[in-house]
C-alpha cells in the first residue's frame, strides 16, 4: 500500500513539475512611468518576454523550482529577482532605476559656448569659424559674432561683457598663451597668431568658467589642438597678401605624425591696389613658421608638441592730432617664439592625467617719432613737453615658462573629481628710451606664479548636475594670494531644455605696464552670477542668458606728473546684461543662420576715470546675424554677416595742475554697422578622384563702406579731437588654397550634405 | 560498473543532443519571424527572444547576432530615423555580446548599419565620425569574407544614397548590387546562418536600371 501512495505522490508531483508557470507583471521606472521594451528573462532558459507600451508583460515557462528572473533595459540598471516556479501564477511589479549616461545627462552651459566637432553642445563647428564672413579665419573675429563680445575694431582682443581686452585670456591645451595676437599697432586691431585649423575644439567662456583656469577677469578661450591628422598631405596657399607651404605626415601605423609649414605675408601689392588712410613707409611683412609632432601612446593617450616662430615688421605714419601738419611715424619689429608640449594619458581605475609645459618669448622693438611733412624727425622745447612725449623708443620682452599637471578620476559613470597645479615663471623687461634727453629707463620684474585647484563634477541624476571647484593662486611679484571659489549647476526642465546657473570669483594680476611702476598692488577681482536657459535640438539652438558682475580692486592710476603714474587697487565697477542666441539650420533648406544679441549695462571707475563711467569699449546694444548658404550644383558657397552696435562712449581726461584728472569732454560715437561677405568656390567638389584639391576664396569686409568711428584721440589742449577709424573702409581678400594627398572636399561635404 | 559508465555517457550525450536540438528548434522557430514581424514592438520582442537564447547558450554568436539584427531592423523603420542615438546603443550592446564570441563579416555588416543609422541623423556633421566607422566596418568585413553578398549590398546602398556630386549615385551603386545578387545566387549558407538581403539587393538593382 505504502509504495503505491509514494508512487502516486511521485506521479502527481512530477505532473506538477512539468506544468507550466505563467509569469506576468509590470515594469516601471523610478517615477512610476511604464517602461516599454524592457526585457524579462528566466536566467539560463529561453523563456521570457518584453514589456508592451503599458509596461506589462506575460509569458509561460516550463522551468521549475527556484530560479532567477532578470530584467534588463538599456539605460537602466538591471534588476534580478529570485522566484519559485511551481505552477502557481507569478505576478511581479518591478521598478528600474535610470542609469547616469553621458547622452542623457545635462551639461552645464551657463557662460560657455562650445565650438568644435566632437563636443556635445557645440554651438559652432571649426569650419564655421573659417566660413563666417568677416572673420577671415581669425578665431577671435568669429567669436565676436556670439553674444557677450563687443565690436571693438581699433585694438585686438575679446572685450567680453564690460571687460577690457586684457581681461580675456587664451589657453592652448591647458596652458596660457602670453601673446595670442600679433603685437599691437596704435588704433589698428591685429589678428590672432593661431589658425582655427590647429584646433579640434574651442570653448568660449563668457564668464563663470571652471576652477582649472584663472587670471582672466571676464573670459577664457580654451583651445584644444587636434590629435592626429587624417592623412598625409601637402598644402599651399597663394594670395596677393600671403604665400605659404606646409605638410603633415602621418606614419603608416597611424600612431604618430609630424608636420611643418611656413608662410610669408607682404601687404605691398595689396596697399598698391587698396589705398590706406595711413601712410606705410615700411609695408607690413610677416614670416611665420611652425612645426609639430604628435604621438599616440599605447594606452590611447596623446603626446603633442607644437612650436611656432614669427618675425614681423612694419612702419606707418599717421597725422598727429596736436599738430596737423606733422605726422607720428611708428615702427614695430616683433619676434615671437611659442612652444607647447602636452601629454594626456589614461591610467587604470578611471584615472587620467594632463601634463603641459610651454615656453614663449616675445620681443618688440618699437619706435615713434613726430615728423614734419618732409618726414624729418622733430624735437620740441620743454614748453611743448607733450609733443616730446610722442618721441620714444621701446624695447620690450615678455618670457613665460609654464608647467601644469591635472589629474582626473572618474567616480561612477559621469561624476568625476579633478585636481592639479600649475607654475608660471615670467620675466618682463622694458627699456624705455626718451629721445629728447637720450635717456634709457629700464623696467623689469620676475614673477613666480603658483596655483592649486580642485573641481568635482557631481551628477545627482541625469537631470541635475553640479560642478564645484576652488582655486588657490599666489604671485610673488605682488606677494599676494587669493582663493577663488567656483560653482555651477544645471537642471533639465524638459526635453532638450535646461536651466544653468554659475557663480564664481575671478582674480587677475595687474598688467605688466602697471607692475613696471609699482608692485605694491594686489589682484583685481570680479564676481560673476549667471543664469542661462537653453533649448537645443539637432538643428536649432536657442539660448538666453542674464548675468551680473561686480568688479572690485580694479587698478586706478595715481598720476605723479604728466610722465609718471603709480597705481593702486581702489577701482570698482559692475556689469549686467541680457543675451540671446538663436541658430537655425532647419527652417530653410541648405541655409544656416544665427542671430546674437547682447544688452550691456556696465560702469567702471578704473585707470584715469574720474568716476564710475561706461568704459569706452562698451556698447549698450550689439547684434550680429550670420548667414551661410552652399549651392552644391555651383560647387560654391556664400556667407554674409551683418553686425550692429550702438555708439560707444569716449572721454577726454585732462590732468590739472594738482595732478588730478578731470573729465574735460565726453560723448558717444555714432552707431557701428558692418556688412561682410565671403564666398568660396570648390571646383574639385564634383570630382572625388581629383588629386589636387582647390578652394578659391574671396571676401569683402564692410561691403557698404560704412565709415566706422571707434573713438577719438584728443589734442593736449582738448580743443581738437581726431576720430579713430580703420586704416581703410573695406578689406578685401582673395586666395587659393591647394591641397595634395588628402581630399579636403570632405570638409566641404560635411558642411553641406 | 562499466555498464553504468556507458549508460551515463549515453544519457549525457542524449541530454546534450536534446539541448542542441532545443537550440536549433528555437532558432528555426524565430529566424523566420524576421519575415512576418515588422512592427517596432514585434521586432523588439524578437530581439529580446534572441538575447535570451544567447544568454542561455553562452557560446553561440548567432542568437546575439539576430538580436542585433532585429534591433537594426527597428532602426530602419521610418519612425525611428531621428531616434538612432537611442537605438544604436541597443544594437551595439547585442553586437558586443556576439563579437565577444566571434567577429566575422556578418557582425561587421550589422556594425555598418548601426553606424550608418547614426550618421543619417545628421550626415553633415557626422559624416567624418559615424560615416567613417560605417566604411571601416565594411572594409573589415570584406577583408574577412570577400564574397559576402550582404556587404556588397550595404556598400551599394551607401553609394546609392550619396549624391552624384559627392561620388555616389545609381551608376556607382549598380555594379555592387549586381555583384551582391550574383553572390547571393551562388551562396550556400550554413544552417541557421543569415540569409537576408537577396530580395533587397534585387529591389535596389531594379531601381538602378
Amino acid at each position: 500500500m505504502r509504495p503505491l501512495i509514494i508512487l502516486t505522490a511521485f506521479i502527481l508531483f512530477s505532473a506538477r513539475l512539468s506544468a507550466q508557470t505563467r509569469i506576468s507583471g509590470t515594469v516601471k521606472d523610478g517615477k512610476g512611468h511604464p517602461l516599454h521594451g524592457a526585457s524579462i528573462a528566466i536566467k539560463n532558459s529561453y523563456d521570457g518576454a518584453t514589456t508592451d507600451s503599458s509596461g506589462a508583460f506575460h509569458f509561460t515557462t516550463t522551468e521549475k523550482g527556484a530560479d532567477t528572473i532578470a530584467i534588463t533595459n538599456i539605460g537602466y540598471n538591471p534588476v534580478q529577482q529570485v522566484i519559485n516556479l511551481d505552477g502557481t501564477p507569478v505576478v511581479l511589479h518591478l521598478a528600474m532605476k535610470e542609469q547616469l549616461s553621458e547622452l542623457k545627462a545635462v551639461t552645464i552651459t551657463a557662460g560657455s559656448f562650445s565650438a568644435g566637432d566632437s563636443k556635445r553642445g557645440a554651438v559652432l563647428s571649426s569650419l564655421d569659424v573659417a566660413t563666417t564672413a568677416g572673420s577671415n579665419a581669425d578665431i577671435t573675429a568669429a567669436l565676436k559674432t556670439l553674444p557677450g563680445a563687443q565690436q571693438v575694431g581699433e585694438q585686438e582682443g575679446l572685450f567680453v561683457r564690460g571687460g577690457a581686452g586684457y581681461e580675456a585670456k587664451q589657453y592652448i591645451d591647458g596652458t596660457l598663451v602670453n601673446n595670442p595676437y600679433y603685437s599691437s599697432v596704435p588704433d589698428i586691431a591685429q589678428r590672432g597668431r593661431f589658425s582655427p585649423f590647429l584646433f579640434k575644439g574651442t570653448v568660449f567662456s563668457t564668464g563663470g568658467y571652471s576652477a582649472l583656469y584663472g587670471q582672466a577677469l571676464s573670459s577664457v578661450v580654451l583651445l584644444e589642438s587636434i590629435d592626429l591628422p587624417e592623412k598625409s598631405e601637402v598644402d599651399a596657399t597663394i594670395s596677393p597678401l600671403v604665400v605659404g607651404l606646409g605638410t603633415q605626415q602621418l606614419a603608416k601605423d597611424k600612431q604618430s605624425s609630424f608636420g611643418f609649414s611656413y608662410n610669408y605675408v607682404n601687404a605691398l601689392a595689396y596697399f598698391k591696389a587698396v589705398p590706406q588712410d595711413v601712410n606705410y613707409f615700411n609695408v607690413p611683412q610677416f614670416h611665420n613658421g611652425d612645426a609639430n609632432f604628435r604621438i599616440r601612446t599605447k594606452s590611447g593617450g596623446m603626446i603633442k608638441y607644437y612650436t611656432t616662430f614669427s618675425y614681423n615688421n612694419l612702419g606707418l605714419r599717421r597725422q598727429d592730432w596736436d599738430s596737423l601738419n606733422m605726422n607720428d611715424a611708428f615702427a614695430l619689429t616683433n619676434h615671437n617664439w611659442y612652444n607647447n608640449l602636452s601629454w594626456r594619458d589614461y591610467l587604470s581605475n578611471g584615472w587620467k592625467f594632463d601634463l603641459g609645459a610651454s615656453y614663449s618669448t616675445n620681443l618688440d622693438n618699437i619706435g615713434q617719432n613726430v615728423q614734419n611733412l618732409a618726414n624729418q624727425n622733430q624735437t620740441f622745447p620743454d614748453s611743448a613737453f607733450w609733443m616730446n612725449f610722442k618721441n620714444f623708443g621701446v624695447d620690450q620682452r615678455q618670457d613665460l615658462s609654464q608647467v601644469r599637471a591635472v589629474f582626473d578620476k572618474k567616480l561612477g559613470t559621469l561624476s568625476a573629481i579633478r585636481f592639479g597645479t600649475e607654475y608660471w615663471y615670467s620675466y618682463n623687461y622694458q627699456k624705455y628710451h626718451t629721445v629728447e634727453y637720450n635717456i634709457d629707463t629700464l623696467y623689469k620684474f620676475h614673477d613666480n606664479f603658483n596655483s592649486l585647484f580642485a573641481e568635482s563634477d557631481i551628477y545627482v541624476t541625469n537631470a541635475l548636475a553640479a560642478k564645484v571647484g576652488v582655486r588657490y593662486e599666489h604671485s610673488t611679484v605682488i606677494n599676494k594670494s587669493d582663493i577663488a571659489p567656483r560653482l555651477s549647476l544645471a537642471y533639465r526642465t524638459g526635453p532638450e531644455a535646461q536651466v544653468s546657473l554659475a557663480y564664481g570669483i575671478f582674480y587677475q594680476k595687474p598688467e605688466n605696464s602697471q607692475l613696471f611702476y609699482t608692485t605694491n598692488v594686489g589682484f583685481t577681482k570680479a564676481t560673476h552670477y549667471i543664469i542661462n536657459y537653453q533649448k537645443m535640438t539637432k538643428d536649432r539652438i536657442f539660448r538666453v542668458e542674464a548675468y551680473y558682475k561686480k568688479y572690485e580692486d580694479l587698478i586706478k592710476t595715481v598720476p605723479i606728473n604728466y610722465y609718471f603714474s603709480t597705481f593702486n587697487n581702489s577701482g570698482t565697477g559692475y556689469a549686467k546684461g541680457l543675451e540671446l542666441f538663436w541658430r537655425d539650420k532647419k527652417s530653410i533648406k541648405n541655409f544656416d543662420y544665427w542671430i546674437s544679441y547682447s544688452y550691456l549695462d556696465t560702469k567702471r571707475n578704473y585707470l584715469n576715470y574720474t568716476t564710475q563711467l561706461m568704459p569706452n569699449y562698451a556698447a549698450t546694444h550689439t547684434a550680429s546675424i550670420v548667414m551661410k548658404r552652399f549651392f552644391t550644383k555651383l560647387r560654391s558657397g556664400i556667407n554674409l554677416t551683418y553686425t550692429f552696435a550702438t555708439g560707444r562712449p569716449y572721454y577726454n581726461f585732462i590732468l590739472d595742475s594738482l595732478n588730478k584728472y578731470n573729465l574735460a569732454e565726453s560723448g558717444k560715437t555714432k552707431d557701428f554697422n558692418s556688412f561682410n561677405f565671403s564666398a568660396e568656390y570648390v571646383p574639385s567638389f564634383a570630382n572625388p578622384k581629383a588629386r589636387t584639391f582647390v578652394v578659391l576664396f574671396a571676401s569683402v569686409s564692410n561691403v557698404l563702406g560704412y565709415n566706422a568711428v571707434y573713438g577719438y584721440n584728443f589734442s593736449y589742449s582738448g580743443l581738437y579731437k581726431q576720430p579713430i577709424t580703420p586704416p581703410a573702409n573695406r578689406f578685401y581678400f582673395i586666395g587659393c588654397f591647394l591641397s595634395w594627398g588628402v581630399d579636403r572636399s570632405q570638409d566641404a561635404i560635411n558642411n553641406n550634405l | 560498473m562499466k555498464k553504468m559508465i556507458l549508460v551515463f555517457t549515453v544519457m549525457i550525450g542524449l541530454a546534450c543532443q536534446a539541448q542542441s536540438d532545443k537550440y536549433v528548434a528555437a532558432m528555426q522557430k524565430n529566424i523566420p519571424l524576421f519575415e512576418s514581424d515588422t512592427t517596432v514592438d514585434q521586432l523588439q520582442a524578437l530581439a529580446a527572444t534572441f538575447e535570451r537564447i544567447g544568454d542561455a547558450e553562452k557560446t553561440q554568436w548567432l542568437p546575439y547576432y539576430y538580436a542585433a539584427l532585429a534591433q537594426t531592423w527597428i532602426g530602419w523603420r521610418p519612425e525611428m530615423k531621428d531616434k538612432a542615438d537611442v537605438n544604436a546603443p541597443k544594437i551595439n550592446a547585442y553586437l558586443a555580446k556576439a563579437e565577444a564570441i566571434e567577429k566575422n563579416a556578418e557582425t561587421y555588416a550589422v556594425e555598418n548599419m548601426s553606424a550608418t543609422q547614426q550618421m543619417l541623423v545628421d550626415p553633415q556633421s557626422r559624416y567624418m565620425t559615424n560615416g567613417r566607422d560605417a566604411a571601416e566596418a565594411l572594409q573589415k568585413g570584406l577583408a574577412m569574407d570577400p564574397n559576402n553578398p550582404r556587404l556588397y549590398y550595404l556598400q551599394g546602398r551607401s553609394l546609392f544614397g550619396t549624391p552624384p556630386q559627392f561620388g555616389g549615385g545609381k551608376d556607382k551603386a549598380k555594379p555592387l548590387f549586381e555583384k551582391s545578387v550574383a553572390l547571393f545566387k551562388a551562396a550556400q549558407p550554413k544552417p541557421l546562418y543569415p540569409t537576408w538581403g537577396q530580395k533587397q539587393a534585387e529591389e535596389m538593382l531594379a531601381q538602378c536600371q
